[in-house]
């Protein structure tokens, strides 16, 4: 600070500290505590704001519990309140999206990093940048189009006899949502992971071939270990964007799927009850922030990792 | 065997730039079907009536227009409010570094929806409490600047950030044993050092603020942005004129892809030519 203060003088300086403060403060800390103060209190007409009913009190939260619907898994059937239903799918395929995008950019990244030329290495990397210039939405639309029961990838399907009738692939549950997701957050995994494995020395690799060990023994005992920071860091950010995504599950979502973030949607756009929305809202921030904690927690890497 | 896994691996890099572009290629091609259905099959002749469409869509246009401004506010805020965050962030130690540090990151991580309804619920509640109707606190594009740059200027404080750490402090310190002003010092200095991490901060704001719907959706008011219209139409009955607009998009993408790749292969060329020359001249020595 004092380092500051003698640098740029006492003026900068201020200015400096102000816009940080503007930014964390105003945009960041007060909202939030915004948000979760409103959670809890009813959501009243406007002439009954402050009067005796605006109390705080749970209710907001409760009405997670509210409303039972009965599924059945593996042949169990069981009653479980709907919210909780759509929560628990939520994290359940923002995991499922995470994994699978794992799986395909890995094999992708350690090629990229220590196999291809790196003279032509710069134009793979652009040729990968072009889908994540074009916005989300767009993207999402085009899976739409892909996925249609009507559309290019049942009549190629068809073409090629795999199959016999066409699917109805945005009728199957969370099919399109995962395909959509997937398609849209792939590279956050992908760059991370070949930083990652851009960093470990060639030789090491050499020495383990000389040796005799099998590939496979050199991905799971070399490669993956020291990957694991940019692993972590391309699951956290699939996974939050995943559990957050709105358009993805709104364009490619069916009829029997439901996101979560659509359920704080529809209380914030259609009940217009924001103070539900509030306690939903913040249920899904701290039920991630929960969930990124013990998953670092568990892989033994940091914050400051991830942002890298 | 190895012969086989490498070509496997080539095989495999392939299919996912396959997997990556094609998708955009059908979007495209939808863009010249006439069909009143976007999509490639059954390919009922080439039509461009969907691009001028597109151009009589007033609302397209007007959304066209908001998401150049929003983006425009957003980068300008961003850059500004990262690019301090950095300069503090770099001089402070301690605990305190640490928790500036990871408070900032963090908003990164914060789901889009939560930044979007915490934001409009705090400044218009903040109307209410202070009964104003001034524009600031009803909802509108202007939230969503706010709600952006909440987590936008994380982005550009890292950029920033990892260019400060190649700046040598000792000009500064020179510059003001010179009789240099604070201001000189922060102008003529540290800031030219930045400029390139603060252009790369600027661009990846701009394409990030367009690409934002989350926090846009919950604090727009009635104003478009183009996602926001387009997942509208995307929703509702849609006409190709979507595809018309994401074929140009993706065309204006192209386009500075092939000027970047090949500025880049020339500037490689000119190396490669200077490491030679100078190979030659240290043979021609000895």
């Amino acid at each position: 600070m004092q380092d500051l203060l003698r640098r740029y003088g006492f003026g900068l300086t201020l200015a400096m500290c102000l816009l940080v403060a503007f930014w964390l403060v105003m945009l960041v800390i007060v909202p939030n505590i915004t948000l979760f103060e409103q959670s809890f209190r009813p959501y009243l007409p406007v002439t009954e704001v402050g009067g005796p009913k605006d109390v705080y009190s749970f209710n907001n939260y409760m009405k997670v519990f509210d409303g039972d619907v009965e599924r059945s898994f593996l042949g169990f059937t069981f009653h479980i309140p709907v919210h909780v239903y759509t929560f628990g799918l939520t994290i359940f395929y923002s995991m499922v999206t995470t994994v699978i995008c794992f799986v395909m950019a890995y094999p992708l990244a350690y090629f990229m990093a220590k196999i291809v030329n790196p003279k032509s290495l710069p134009t793979l990397i652009l040729l990968l940048f072009i889908p994540l210039w074009v916005s989300e939405v767009l993207r999402a639309f085009a899976w739409w189009i892909i996925l249609a029961f009507k559309g290019p990838l049942n009549a190629l399907l068809l073409g090629v006899g795999l199959i016999e009738d066409p699917i109805r692939w945005t009728n199957m549950g969370y099919t399109g949502v995962v395909v959509g997701l997937v398609y849209t957050y792939v590279l956050f995994m992908l760059f991370p992971i070949y930083n990652a494995i851009q960093s470990l020395d060639t030789n090491q690799i050499e020495a383990a071939e000389d040796l005799g060990a099998p590939w496979w023994k050199i991905h799971w005992r070399i490669v993956l270990p020291h990957s694991k920071p940019g692993i972590a860091s391309g699951s956290v950010m699939v996974f939050m964007l995943s559990a957050g995504s709105l358009l993805v599950p709104s364009i490619l979502g069916s009829t029997t799927s439901q996101w979560f973030t659509q359920t704080i949607d529809q209380w914030f756009k259609d009940a217009l009850d924001w103070n539900t929305a509030s306690a939903y809202a913040f249920l899904l921030l701290l039920l991630c922030t929960v969930f990124v904690t013990v998953a670092m927690w568990l892989f033994k890497v940091k914050l400051s990792d991830i942002a890298k | 065997m190895h012969n086989l896994r490498l070509n496997l691996a080539r095989i495999y890099m392939v299919l996912f730039i396959i997997y990556l572009l094609a998708p955009l290629v059908v979007m495209s091609g939808a863009a010249f079907n006439d069909s009143k259905l976007p999509s490639i099959v059954p390919w009922k002749g080439f039509t461009t009536m969907w691009f001028s469409e597109m151009i009589a869509d007033q609302r397209m246009m007007v959304a066209f227009a908001n998401t150049l401004w929003v983006a425009a506010a957003v980068a300008l805020i961003s850059v500004i409010v990262g690019t301090a965050s950095a300069i503090l962030i770099n001089s402070v130690s301690g605990k305190v570094r640490t928790a500036l540090y990871g408070m900032m990151i963090s908003t990164i991580l914060i789901p889009g929806v939560v930044i979007g309804i915490s934001t409009m619920i705090l400044w218009t509640k903040m109307g209410n409490a202070l009964g104003t109707e001034f524009f600031l606190f009803n909802p509108g594009l202007h939230l969503s600047v706010l709600g952006q740059v909440s987590y936008i200027a994380a982005m550009v404080m890292l950029l920033v950030l990892a260019r400060l750490q190649s700046f040598d402090a000792g000009l500064e310190e020179a510059a003001l044993d010179l009789g240099a002003s604070h201001t000189q010092v922060m102008r003529r200095i540290l800031l030219p050092h930045l400029y390139p991490a603060i252009g790369a901060g600027a661009a990846v704001a701009f394409f990030q603020s367009i690409e934002n719907f989350n926090v846009t959706q919950f604090t727009r008011g009635g104003a478009d942005t183009l996602t926001v219209y387009v997942f509208s139409k995307v929703r509702s009955g849609i006409t190709p004129t979507i595809n018309a607009l994401a074929f140009l998009l993706i065309l204006v993408t192209l386009v500075l892809a092939v000027i970047y790749e090949l500025n880049r292969r020339r500037r490689a060329r000119i190396e490669a030519a200077r490491e030679a020359e100078a190979r030659r001249a240290e043979a021609a020595e000895l």
